[in-house]
């Protein structure tokens, strides 16, 4: 686990990871962290060499394909001071790098370096620049799904709770088990159609028996999985990523909402 | 038992088509974790408890030659014997010898997953001695000629109404009519059942959760108290262990049980702890007379030195599979073998080879709850991912699939051409998606859509938005 440094520097340069899901299905997300940043204090650039972590081969056992997108990572993003994600588990993806290059010296070195300074974009905010400046508004109850990599991997846990809780017109209520996995998995929502199916359709359920009008999470993947199915049972819970309210971008129809 | 662990998928399939089995399965969660939780709340010093338990076991694994070796002489000073079996073949013919030099007939157990994973009752069978399961879950499953469907409940996936079935069939001597819808007349009627097989049997065989090096001693942990009429009523009493369950002293397994019923059962402790050491003593009340030690490696030894050694660790508590979605959402018998849930998809490929497990290991969305919950801190999920590894080296992977993926790291490896690719996946499946936002039905992504749709995308992808922004200078979207 990388050590939050006590004091970043005042206007830290940071590289947003935009990830390619954000990037392609919500870009919203996107420009909800650059804007949380910058309010922060941070100098953020996105570098255009930046493509994808890696995850979908780490995880289905490709090593050589996950150094190769790894290096390119690497590469667009070691200068920043920082490297943030909205994505725990994009973000989690760069601090397994050091792992990817076992029994490569060089590139495990700039791989640590890397790890030690990327962040999911909640956790960023709250612990590493101290800043909960939030100035949106946002009128509905919410209920937050807890996704894996950022909770366990990136301790997200209390951060989003604590931005949204100064969010004007925000009603937290919370879910049973906010912490179980919706289904997705990346590659196993497919692989697995059906036992994904059956873990969404019981966190939908108990998203739904909140009563809340949104649910929030801080992961695009899994509000895919959970809007998609949502919408098929005709549920009317709306889904955002949690920066989307955090930084008041909420203009933009809801995650598979008609617009 | 042969294994179904290549038709995962297909055994997935029935078990969630299983209305009886999705109730059980949703009340087995909710028990266990809570009571789980609730145990080790009461307990300030668990996570402490969990590193001193880890590094035990990994001391242990670095020295296993030497603590199975004082086990078997502290065993053999008092009297007992050991046994050592390289594979479940040398493990059966060493239980058949023992029960044929005593003229067994039948033979009582207690619960033990190792006997499982040798199929030892199966074999007894086949040479014409009756084994009788005297763990009430174990029973109802022999029964029903089952597999375990969990490591510590093995019938969680029967009904009591099932139960109450088989029950009806097996035991004609009792009447017809008789009420058993009730747990209480189930439990007395198997231990009537029961009472009289623990007197009649010559053997009894019992697995072992621990065996202590320092004494000699092997520890079964069990609720029923059977496993203590198995192993002290019939004259000869065969402990199944294998070999990582050594642990040095009476205080490292204190340690453990510390952390083992807490974890799989919310309990402190369990009803029962019991200590074997070697056969009874001549001031000794009761106990067997002969007392055996079978060490079964089975493929353990395979293990060490590789990535897999911390699964040697685990204590078999069964909280893993207690927090798993995939195995709440399957059960265990979806997963083929003796091992369910996130310990058996990294033990399993150990054990019968990855080429008859293929689907174990990715059958998983690497959620990370069962590392969480274990109280050995196996890194299960890590473990996982290395054997997707050895599967892609091994082209276990359909072609297709591989080629998927080196595409994918192709076009990530060169940014210009993904910027044009991604655009153009997030203006097709925007126009895709219409004014409805979503899609219905998308052929390459039928699993999905099978299920759910799929939210369409925005439109323009990030990148562009981003870009023309910057070009024309603003600065928010």
């Amino acid at each position: 686990m990388p050590e939050t440094p006590n004091s970043p520097p005042a206007n830290p340069r940071v590289g947003l990871f935009v990830t390619c899901l954000v990037d392609v299905y919500r870009p919203t997300v996107g420009f909800a962290s650059l804007s949380l940043l910058e309010k922060a204090g941070c100098r953020v650039e996105v570098p255009e060499a930046q493509t994808c972590c890696g995850q979908p081969s780490w995880n289905s056992g490709d090593r050589a394909g996950t150094q190769a997108v790894a290096k390119q990572l690497i590469a667009a993003f070691e200068d920043f001071d920082y490297v943030v994600a909205p994505s725990g588990s994009c973000g989690g993806m760069i601090r397994y790098y050091p792992d990817v290059f076992d029994g490569e010296p060089a590139w495990k070195a700039r791989a640590e370096a890397l790890a030690a300074k990327t962040f999911e974009i909640t956790s960023f905010l709250t612990d590493v620049m101290g800043w909960d400046g939030i100035e949106a508004s946002y009128d509905d109850t919410v209920t937050y799904h807890d996704s894996c990599s950022g909770l366990r991997q990136m301790k997200v846990k209390g951060q989003p709770r604590h931005l949204l809780s100064k969010v004007k017109g925000v009603e937290l209520t919370e879910m049973d088990r906010p912490e179980e996995c919706c289904g997705f998995g990346g590659t196993f929502c497919v692989k697995y159609g059906e036992v994904s199916d059956r873990m969404v359709t019981d966190k939908t359920t108990d998203i739904e028996k909140t009563g809340a009008g949104t649910m929030l999470a801080g992961e695009v993947g899994c509000l895919l999985n959970m809007a998609g199915k949502a919408k098929r049972r005709g549920q009317r819970t709306k889904y955002r990523h949690v920066t989307e309210v955090l930084a008041g971008m909420t203009d933009t129809p809801a995650i598979g909402e008609e617009r | 038992m042969n294994a179904t662990s290549l038709q995962f998928k297909e055994n997935a399939h029935r078990a969630i088509e299983d209305e009886k089995l999705k109730k059980a399965l949703g009340t087995m969660k909710v028990g266990f974790r809570e009571k789980r939780a609730a145990a080790v709340a009461k307990l300030p010093e668990f996570e402490e408890l969990r590193d001193a338990g880890r590094d035990l076991k990994n001391h242990v694994l670095e020295n296993l030659d030497h603590y199975l070796t004082v086990f078997e002489a502290r065993v053999k000073e008092q009297g007992g014997h050991v046994h050592w079996c390289r594979d479940a073949e040398e493990a059966r013919q060493t239980v058949l010898k023992i029960c044929r030099d005593k003229g067994a007939r039948t033979v009582t157990k207690g619960k033990s997953m190792i006997a499982e994973e040798i199929a030892l009752n199966h074999f007894l069978e086949e040479k014409g001695i009756a084994p009788i399961e005297t763990d009430l879950g174990e029973y109802i499953i022999q029964l029903r000629h089952e597999p375990p469907s969990h490591i510590i409940a093995p019938a969680i996936h029967v009904s009591k109404e099932a139960v109450a079935d088989i029950f009806r069939e097996t035991h004609k001597q009792y009447a017809a009519d008789r009420p058993l819808s009730e747990p209480r007349q189930l439990l007395d009627e198997a231990r009537d059942v029961l009472r009289g097989q623990f007197i009649e049997a010559d053997v009894g065989i019992t697995g072992a959760n621990m065996l202590i090096a320092e004494t000699g001693s092997t520890v079964i942990v069990t609720n029923e108290g059977n496993g203590d009429l198995t192993q002290l009523l019939p004259k000869t009493h065969v402990v199944l262990a294998s070999i990582e369950k050594v642990v040095p002293t009476l205080d490292d397994a204190c340690t453990i049980l510390r952390l083992l019923a807490r974890s799989a059962t919310g309990q402190e402790m369990s009803s029962y702890t019991t200590f074997s050491t070697g056969p009874r003593r001549a001031d000794d009340r009761d106990g067997p007379e002969e007392f055996h030690v079978v060490l079964i490696d089975n493929g353990r030894s395979g293990m060490l030195g590789t990535e897999f050694q911390e699964m040697l660790r685990c204590i078999r508590c069964a909280a893993c599979m207690n927090h798993c979605p995939v195995y709440g959402a399957v059960g265990g018998h979806a997963y083929g073998w003796v091992y369910p849930g996130p310990m058996g998809s990294v033990l399993t490929p150990a054990l019968i080879g990855i080429e008859n497990s293929a689907p174990l290991p990715n059958a998983s969305t690497l959620c990370g709850k069962c590392e969480e919950v274990c109280p050995m801190r196996i890194p299960l999920p890590r473990m996982l991912r290395h054997w997707r590894e050895k599967e892609f080296e091994r082209h276990l992977p359909p072609a297709r699939v591989r080629q998927a993926f080196r595409f994918y790291a192709w076009i990530a490896t060169r940014p210009k051409l993904w910027r044009w690719y991604t655009a153009a996946a997030a203006r097709t499946l925007s126009i895709w998606g219409g004014k409805r936002g979503r899609i219905k039905s998308l052929p390459m992504a039928k699993p999905w859509t099978d299920a759910r749709d799929m939210p369409a995308p925005e439109g323009e992808t990030f990148m562009q938005r981003y870009k023309r922004q910057q070009k024309a200078g603003g600065k928010a979207a």
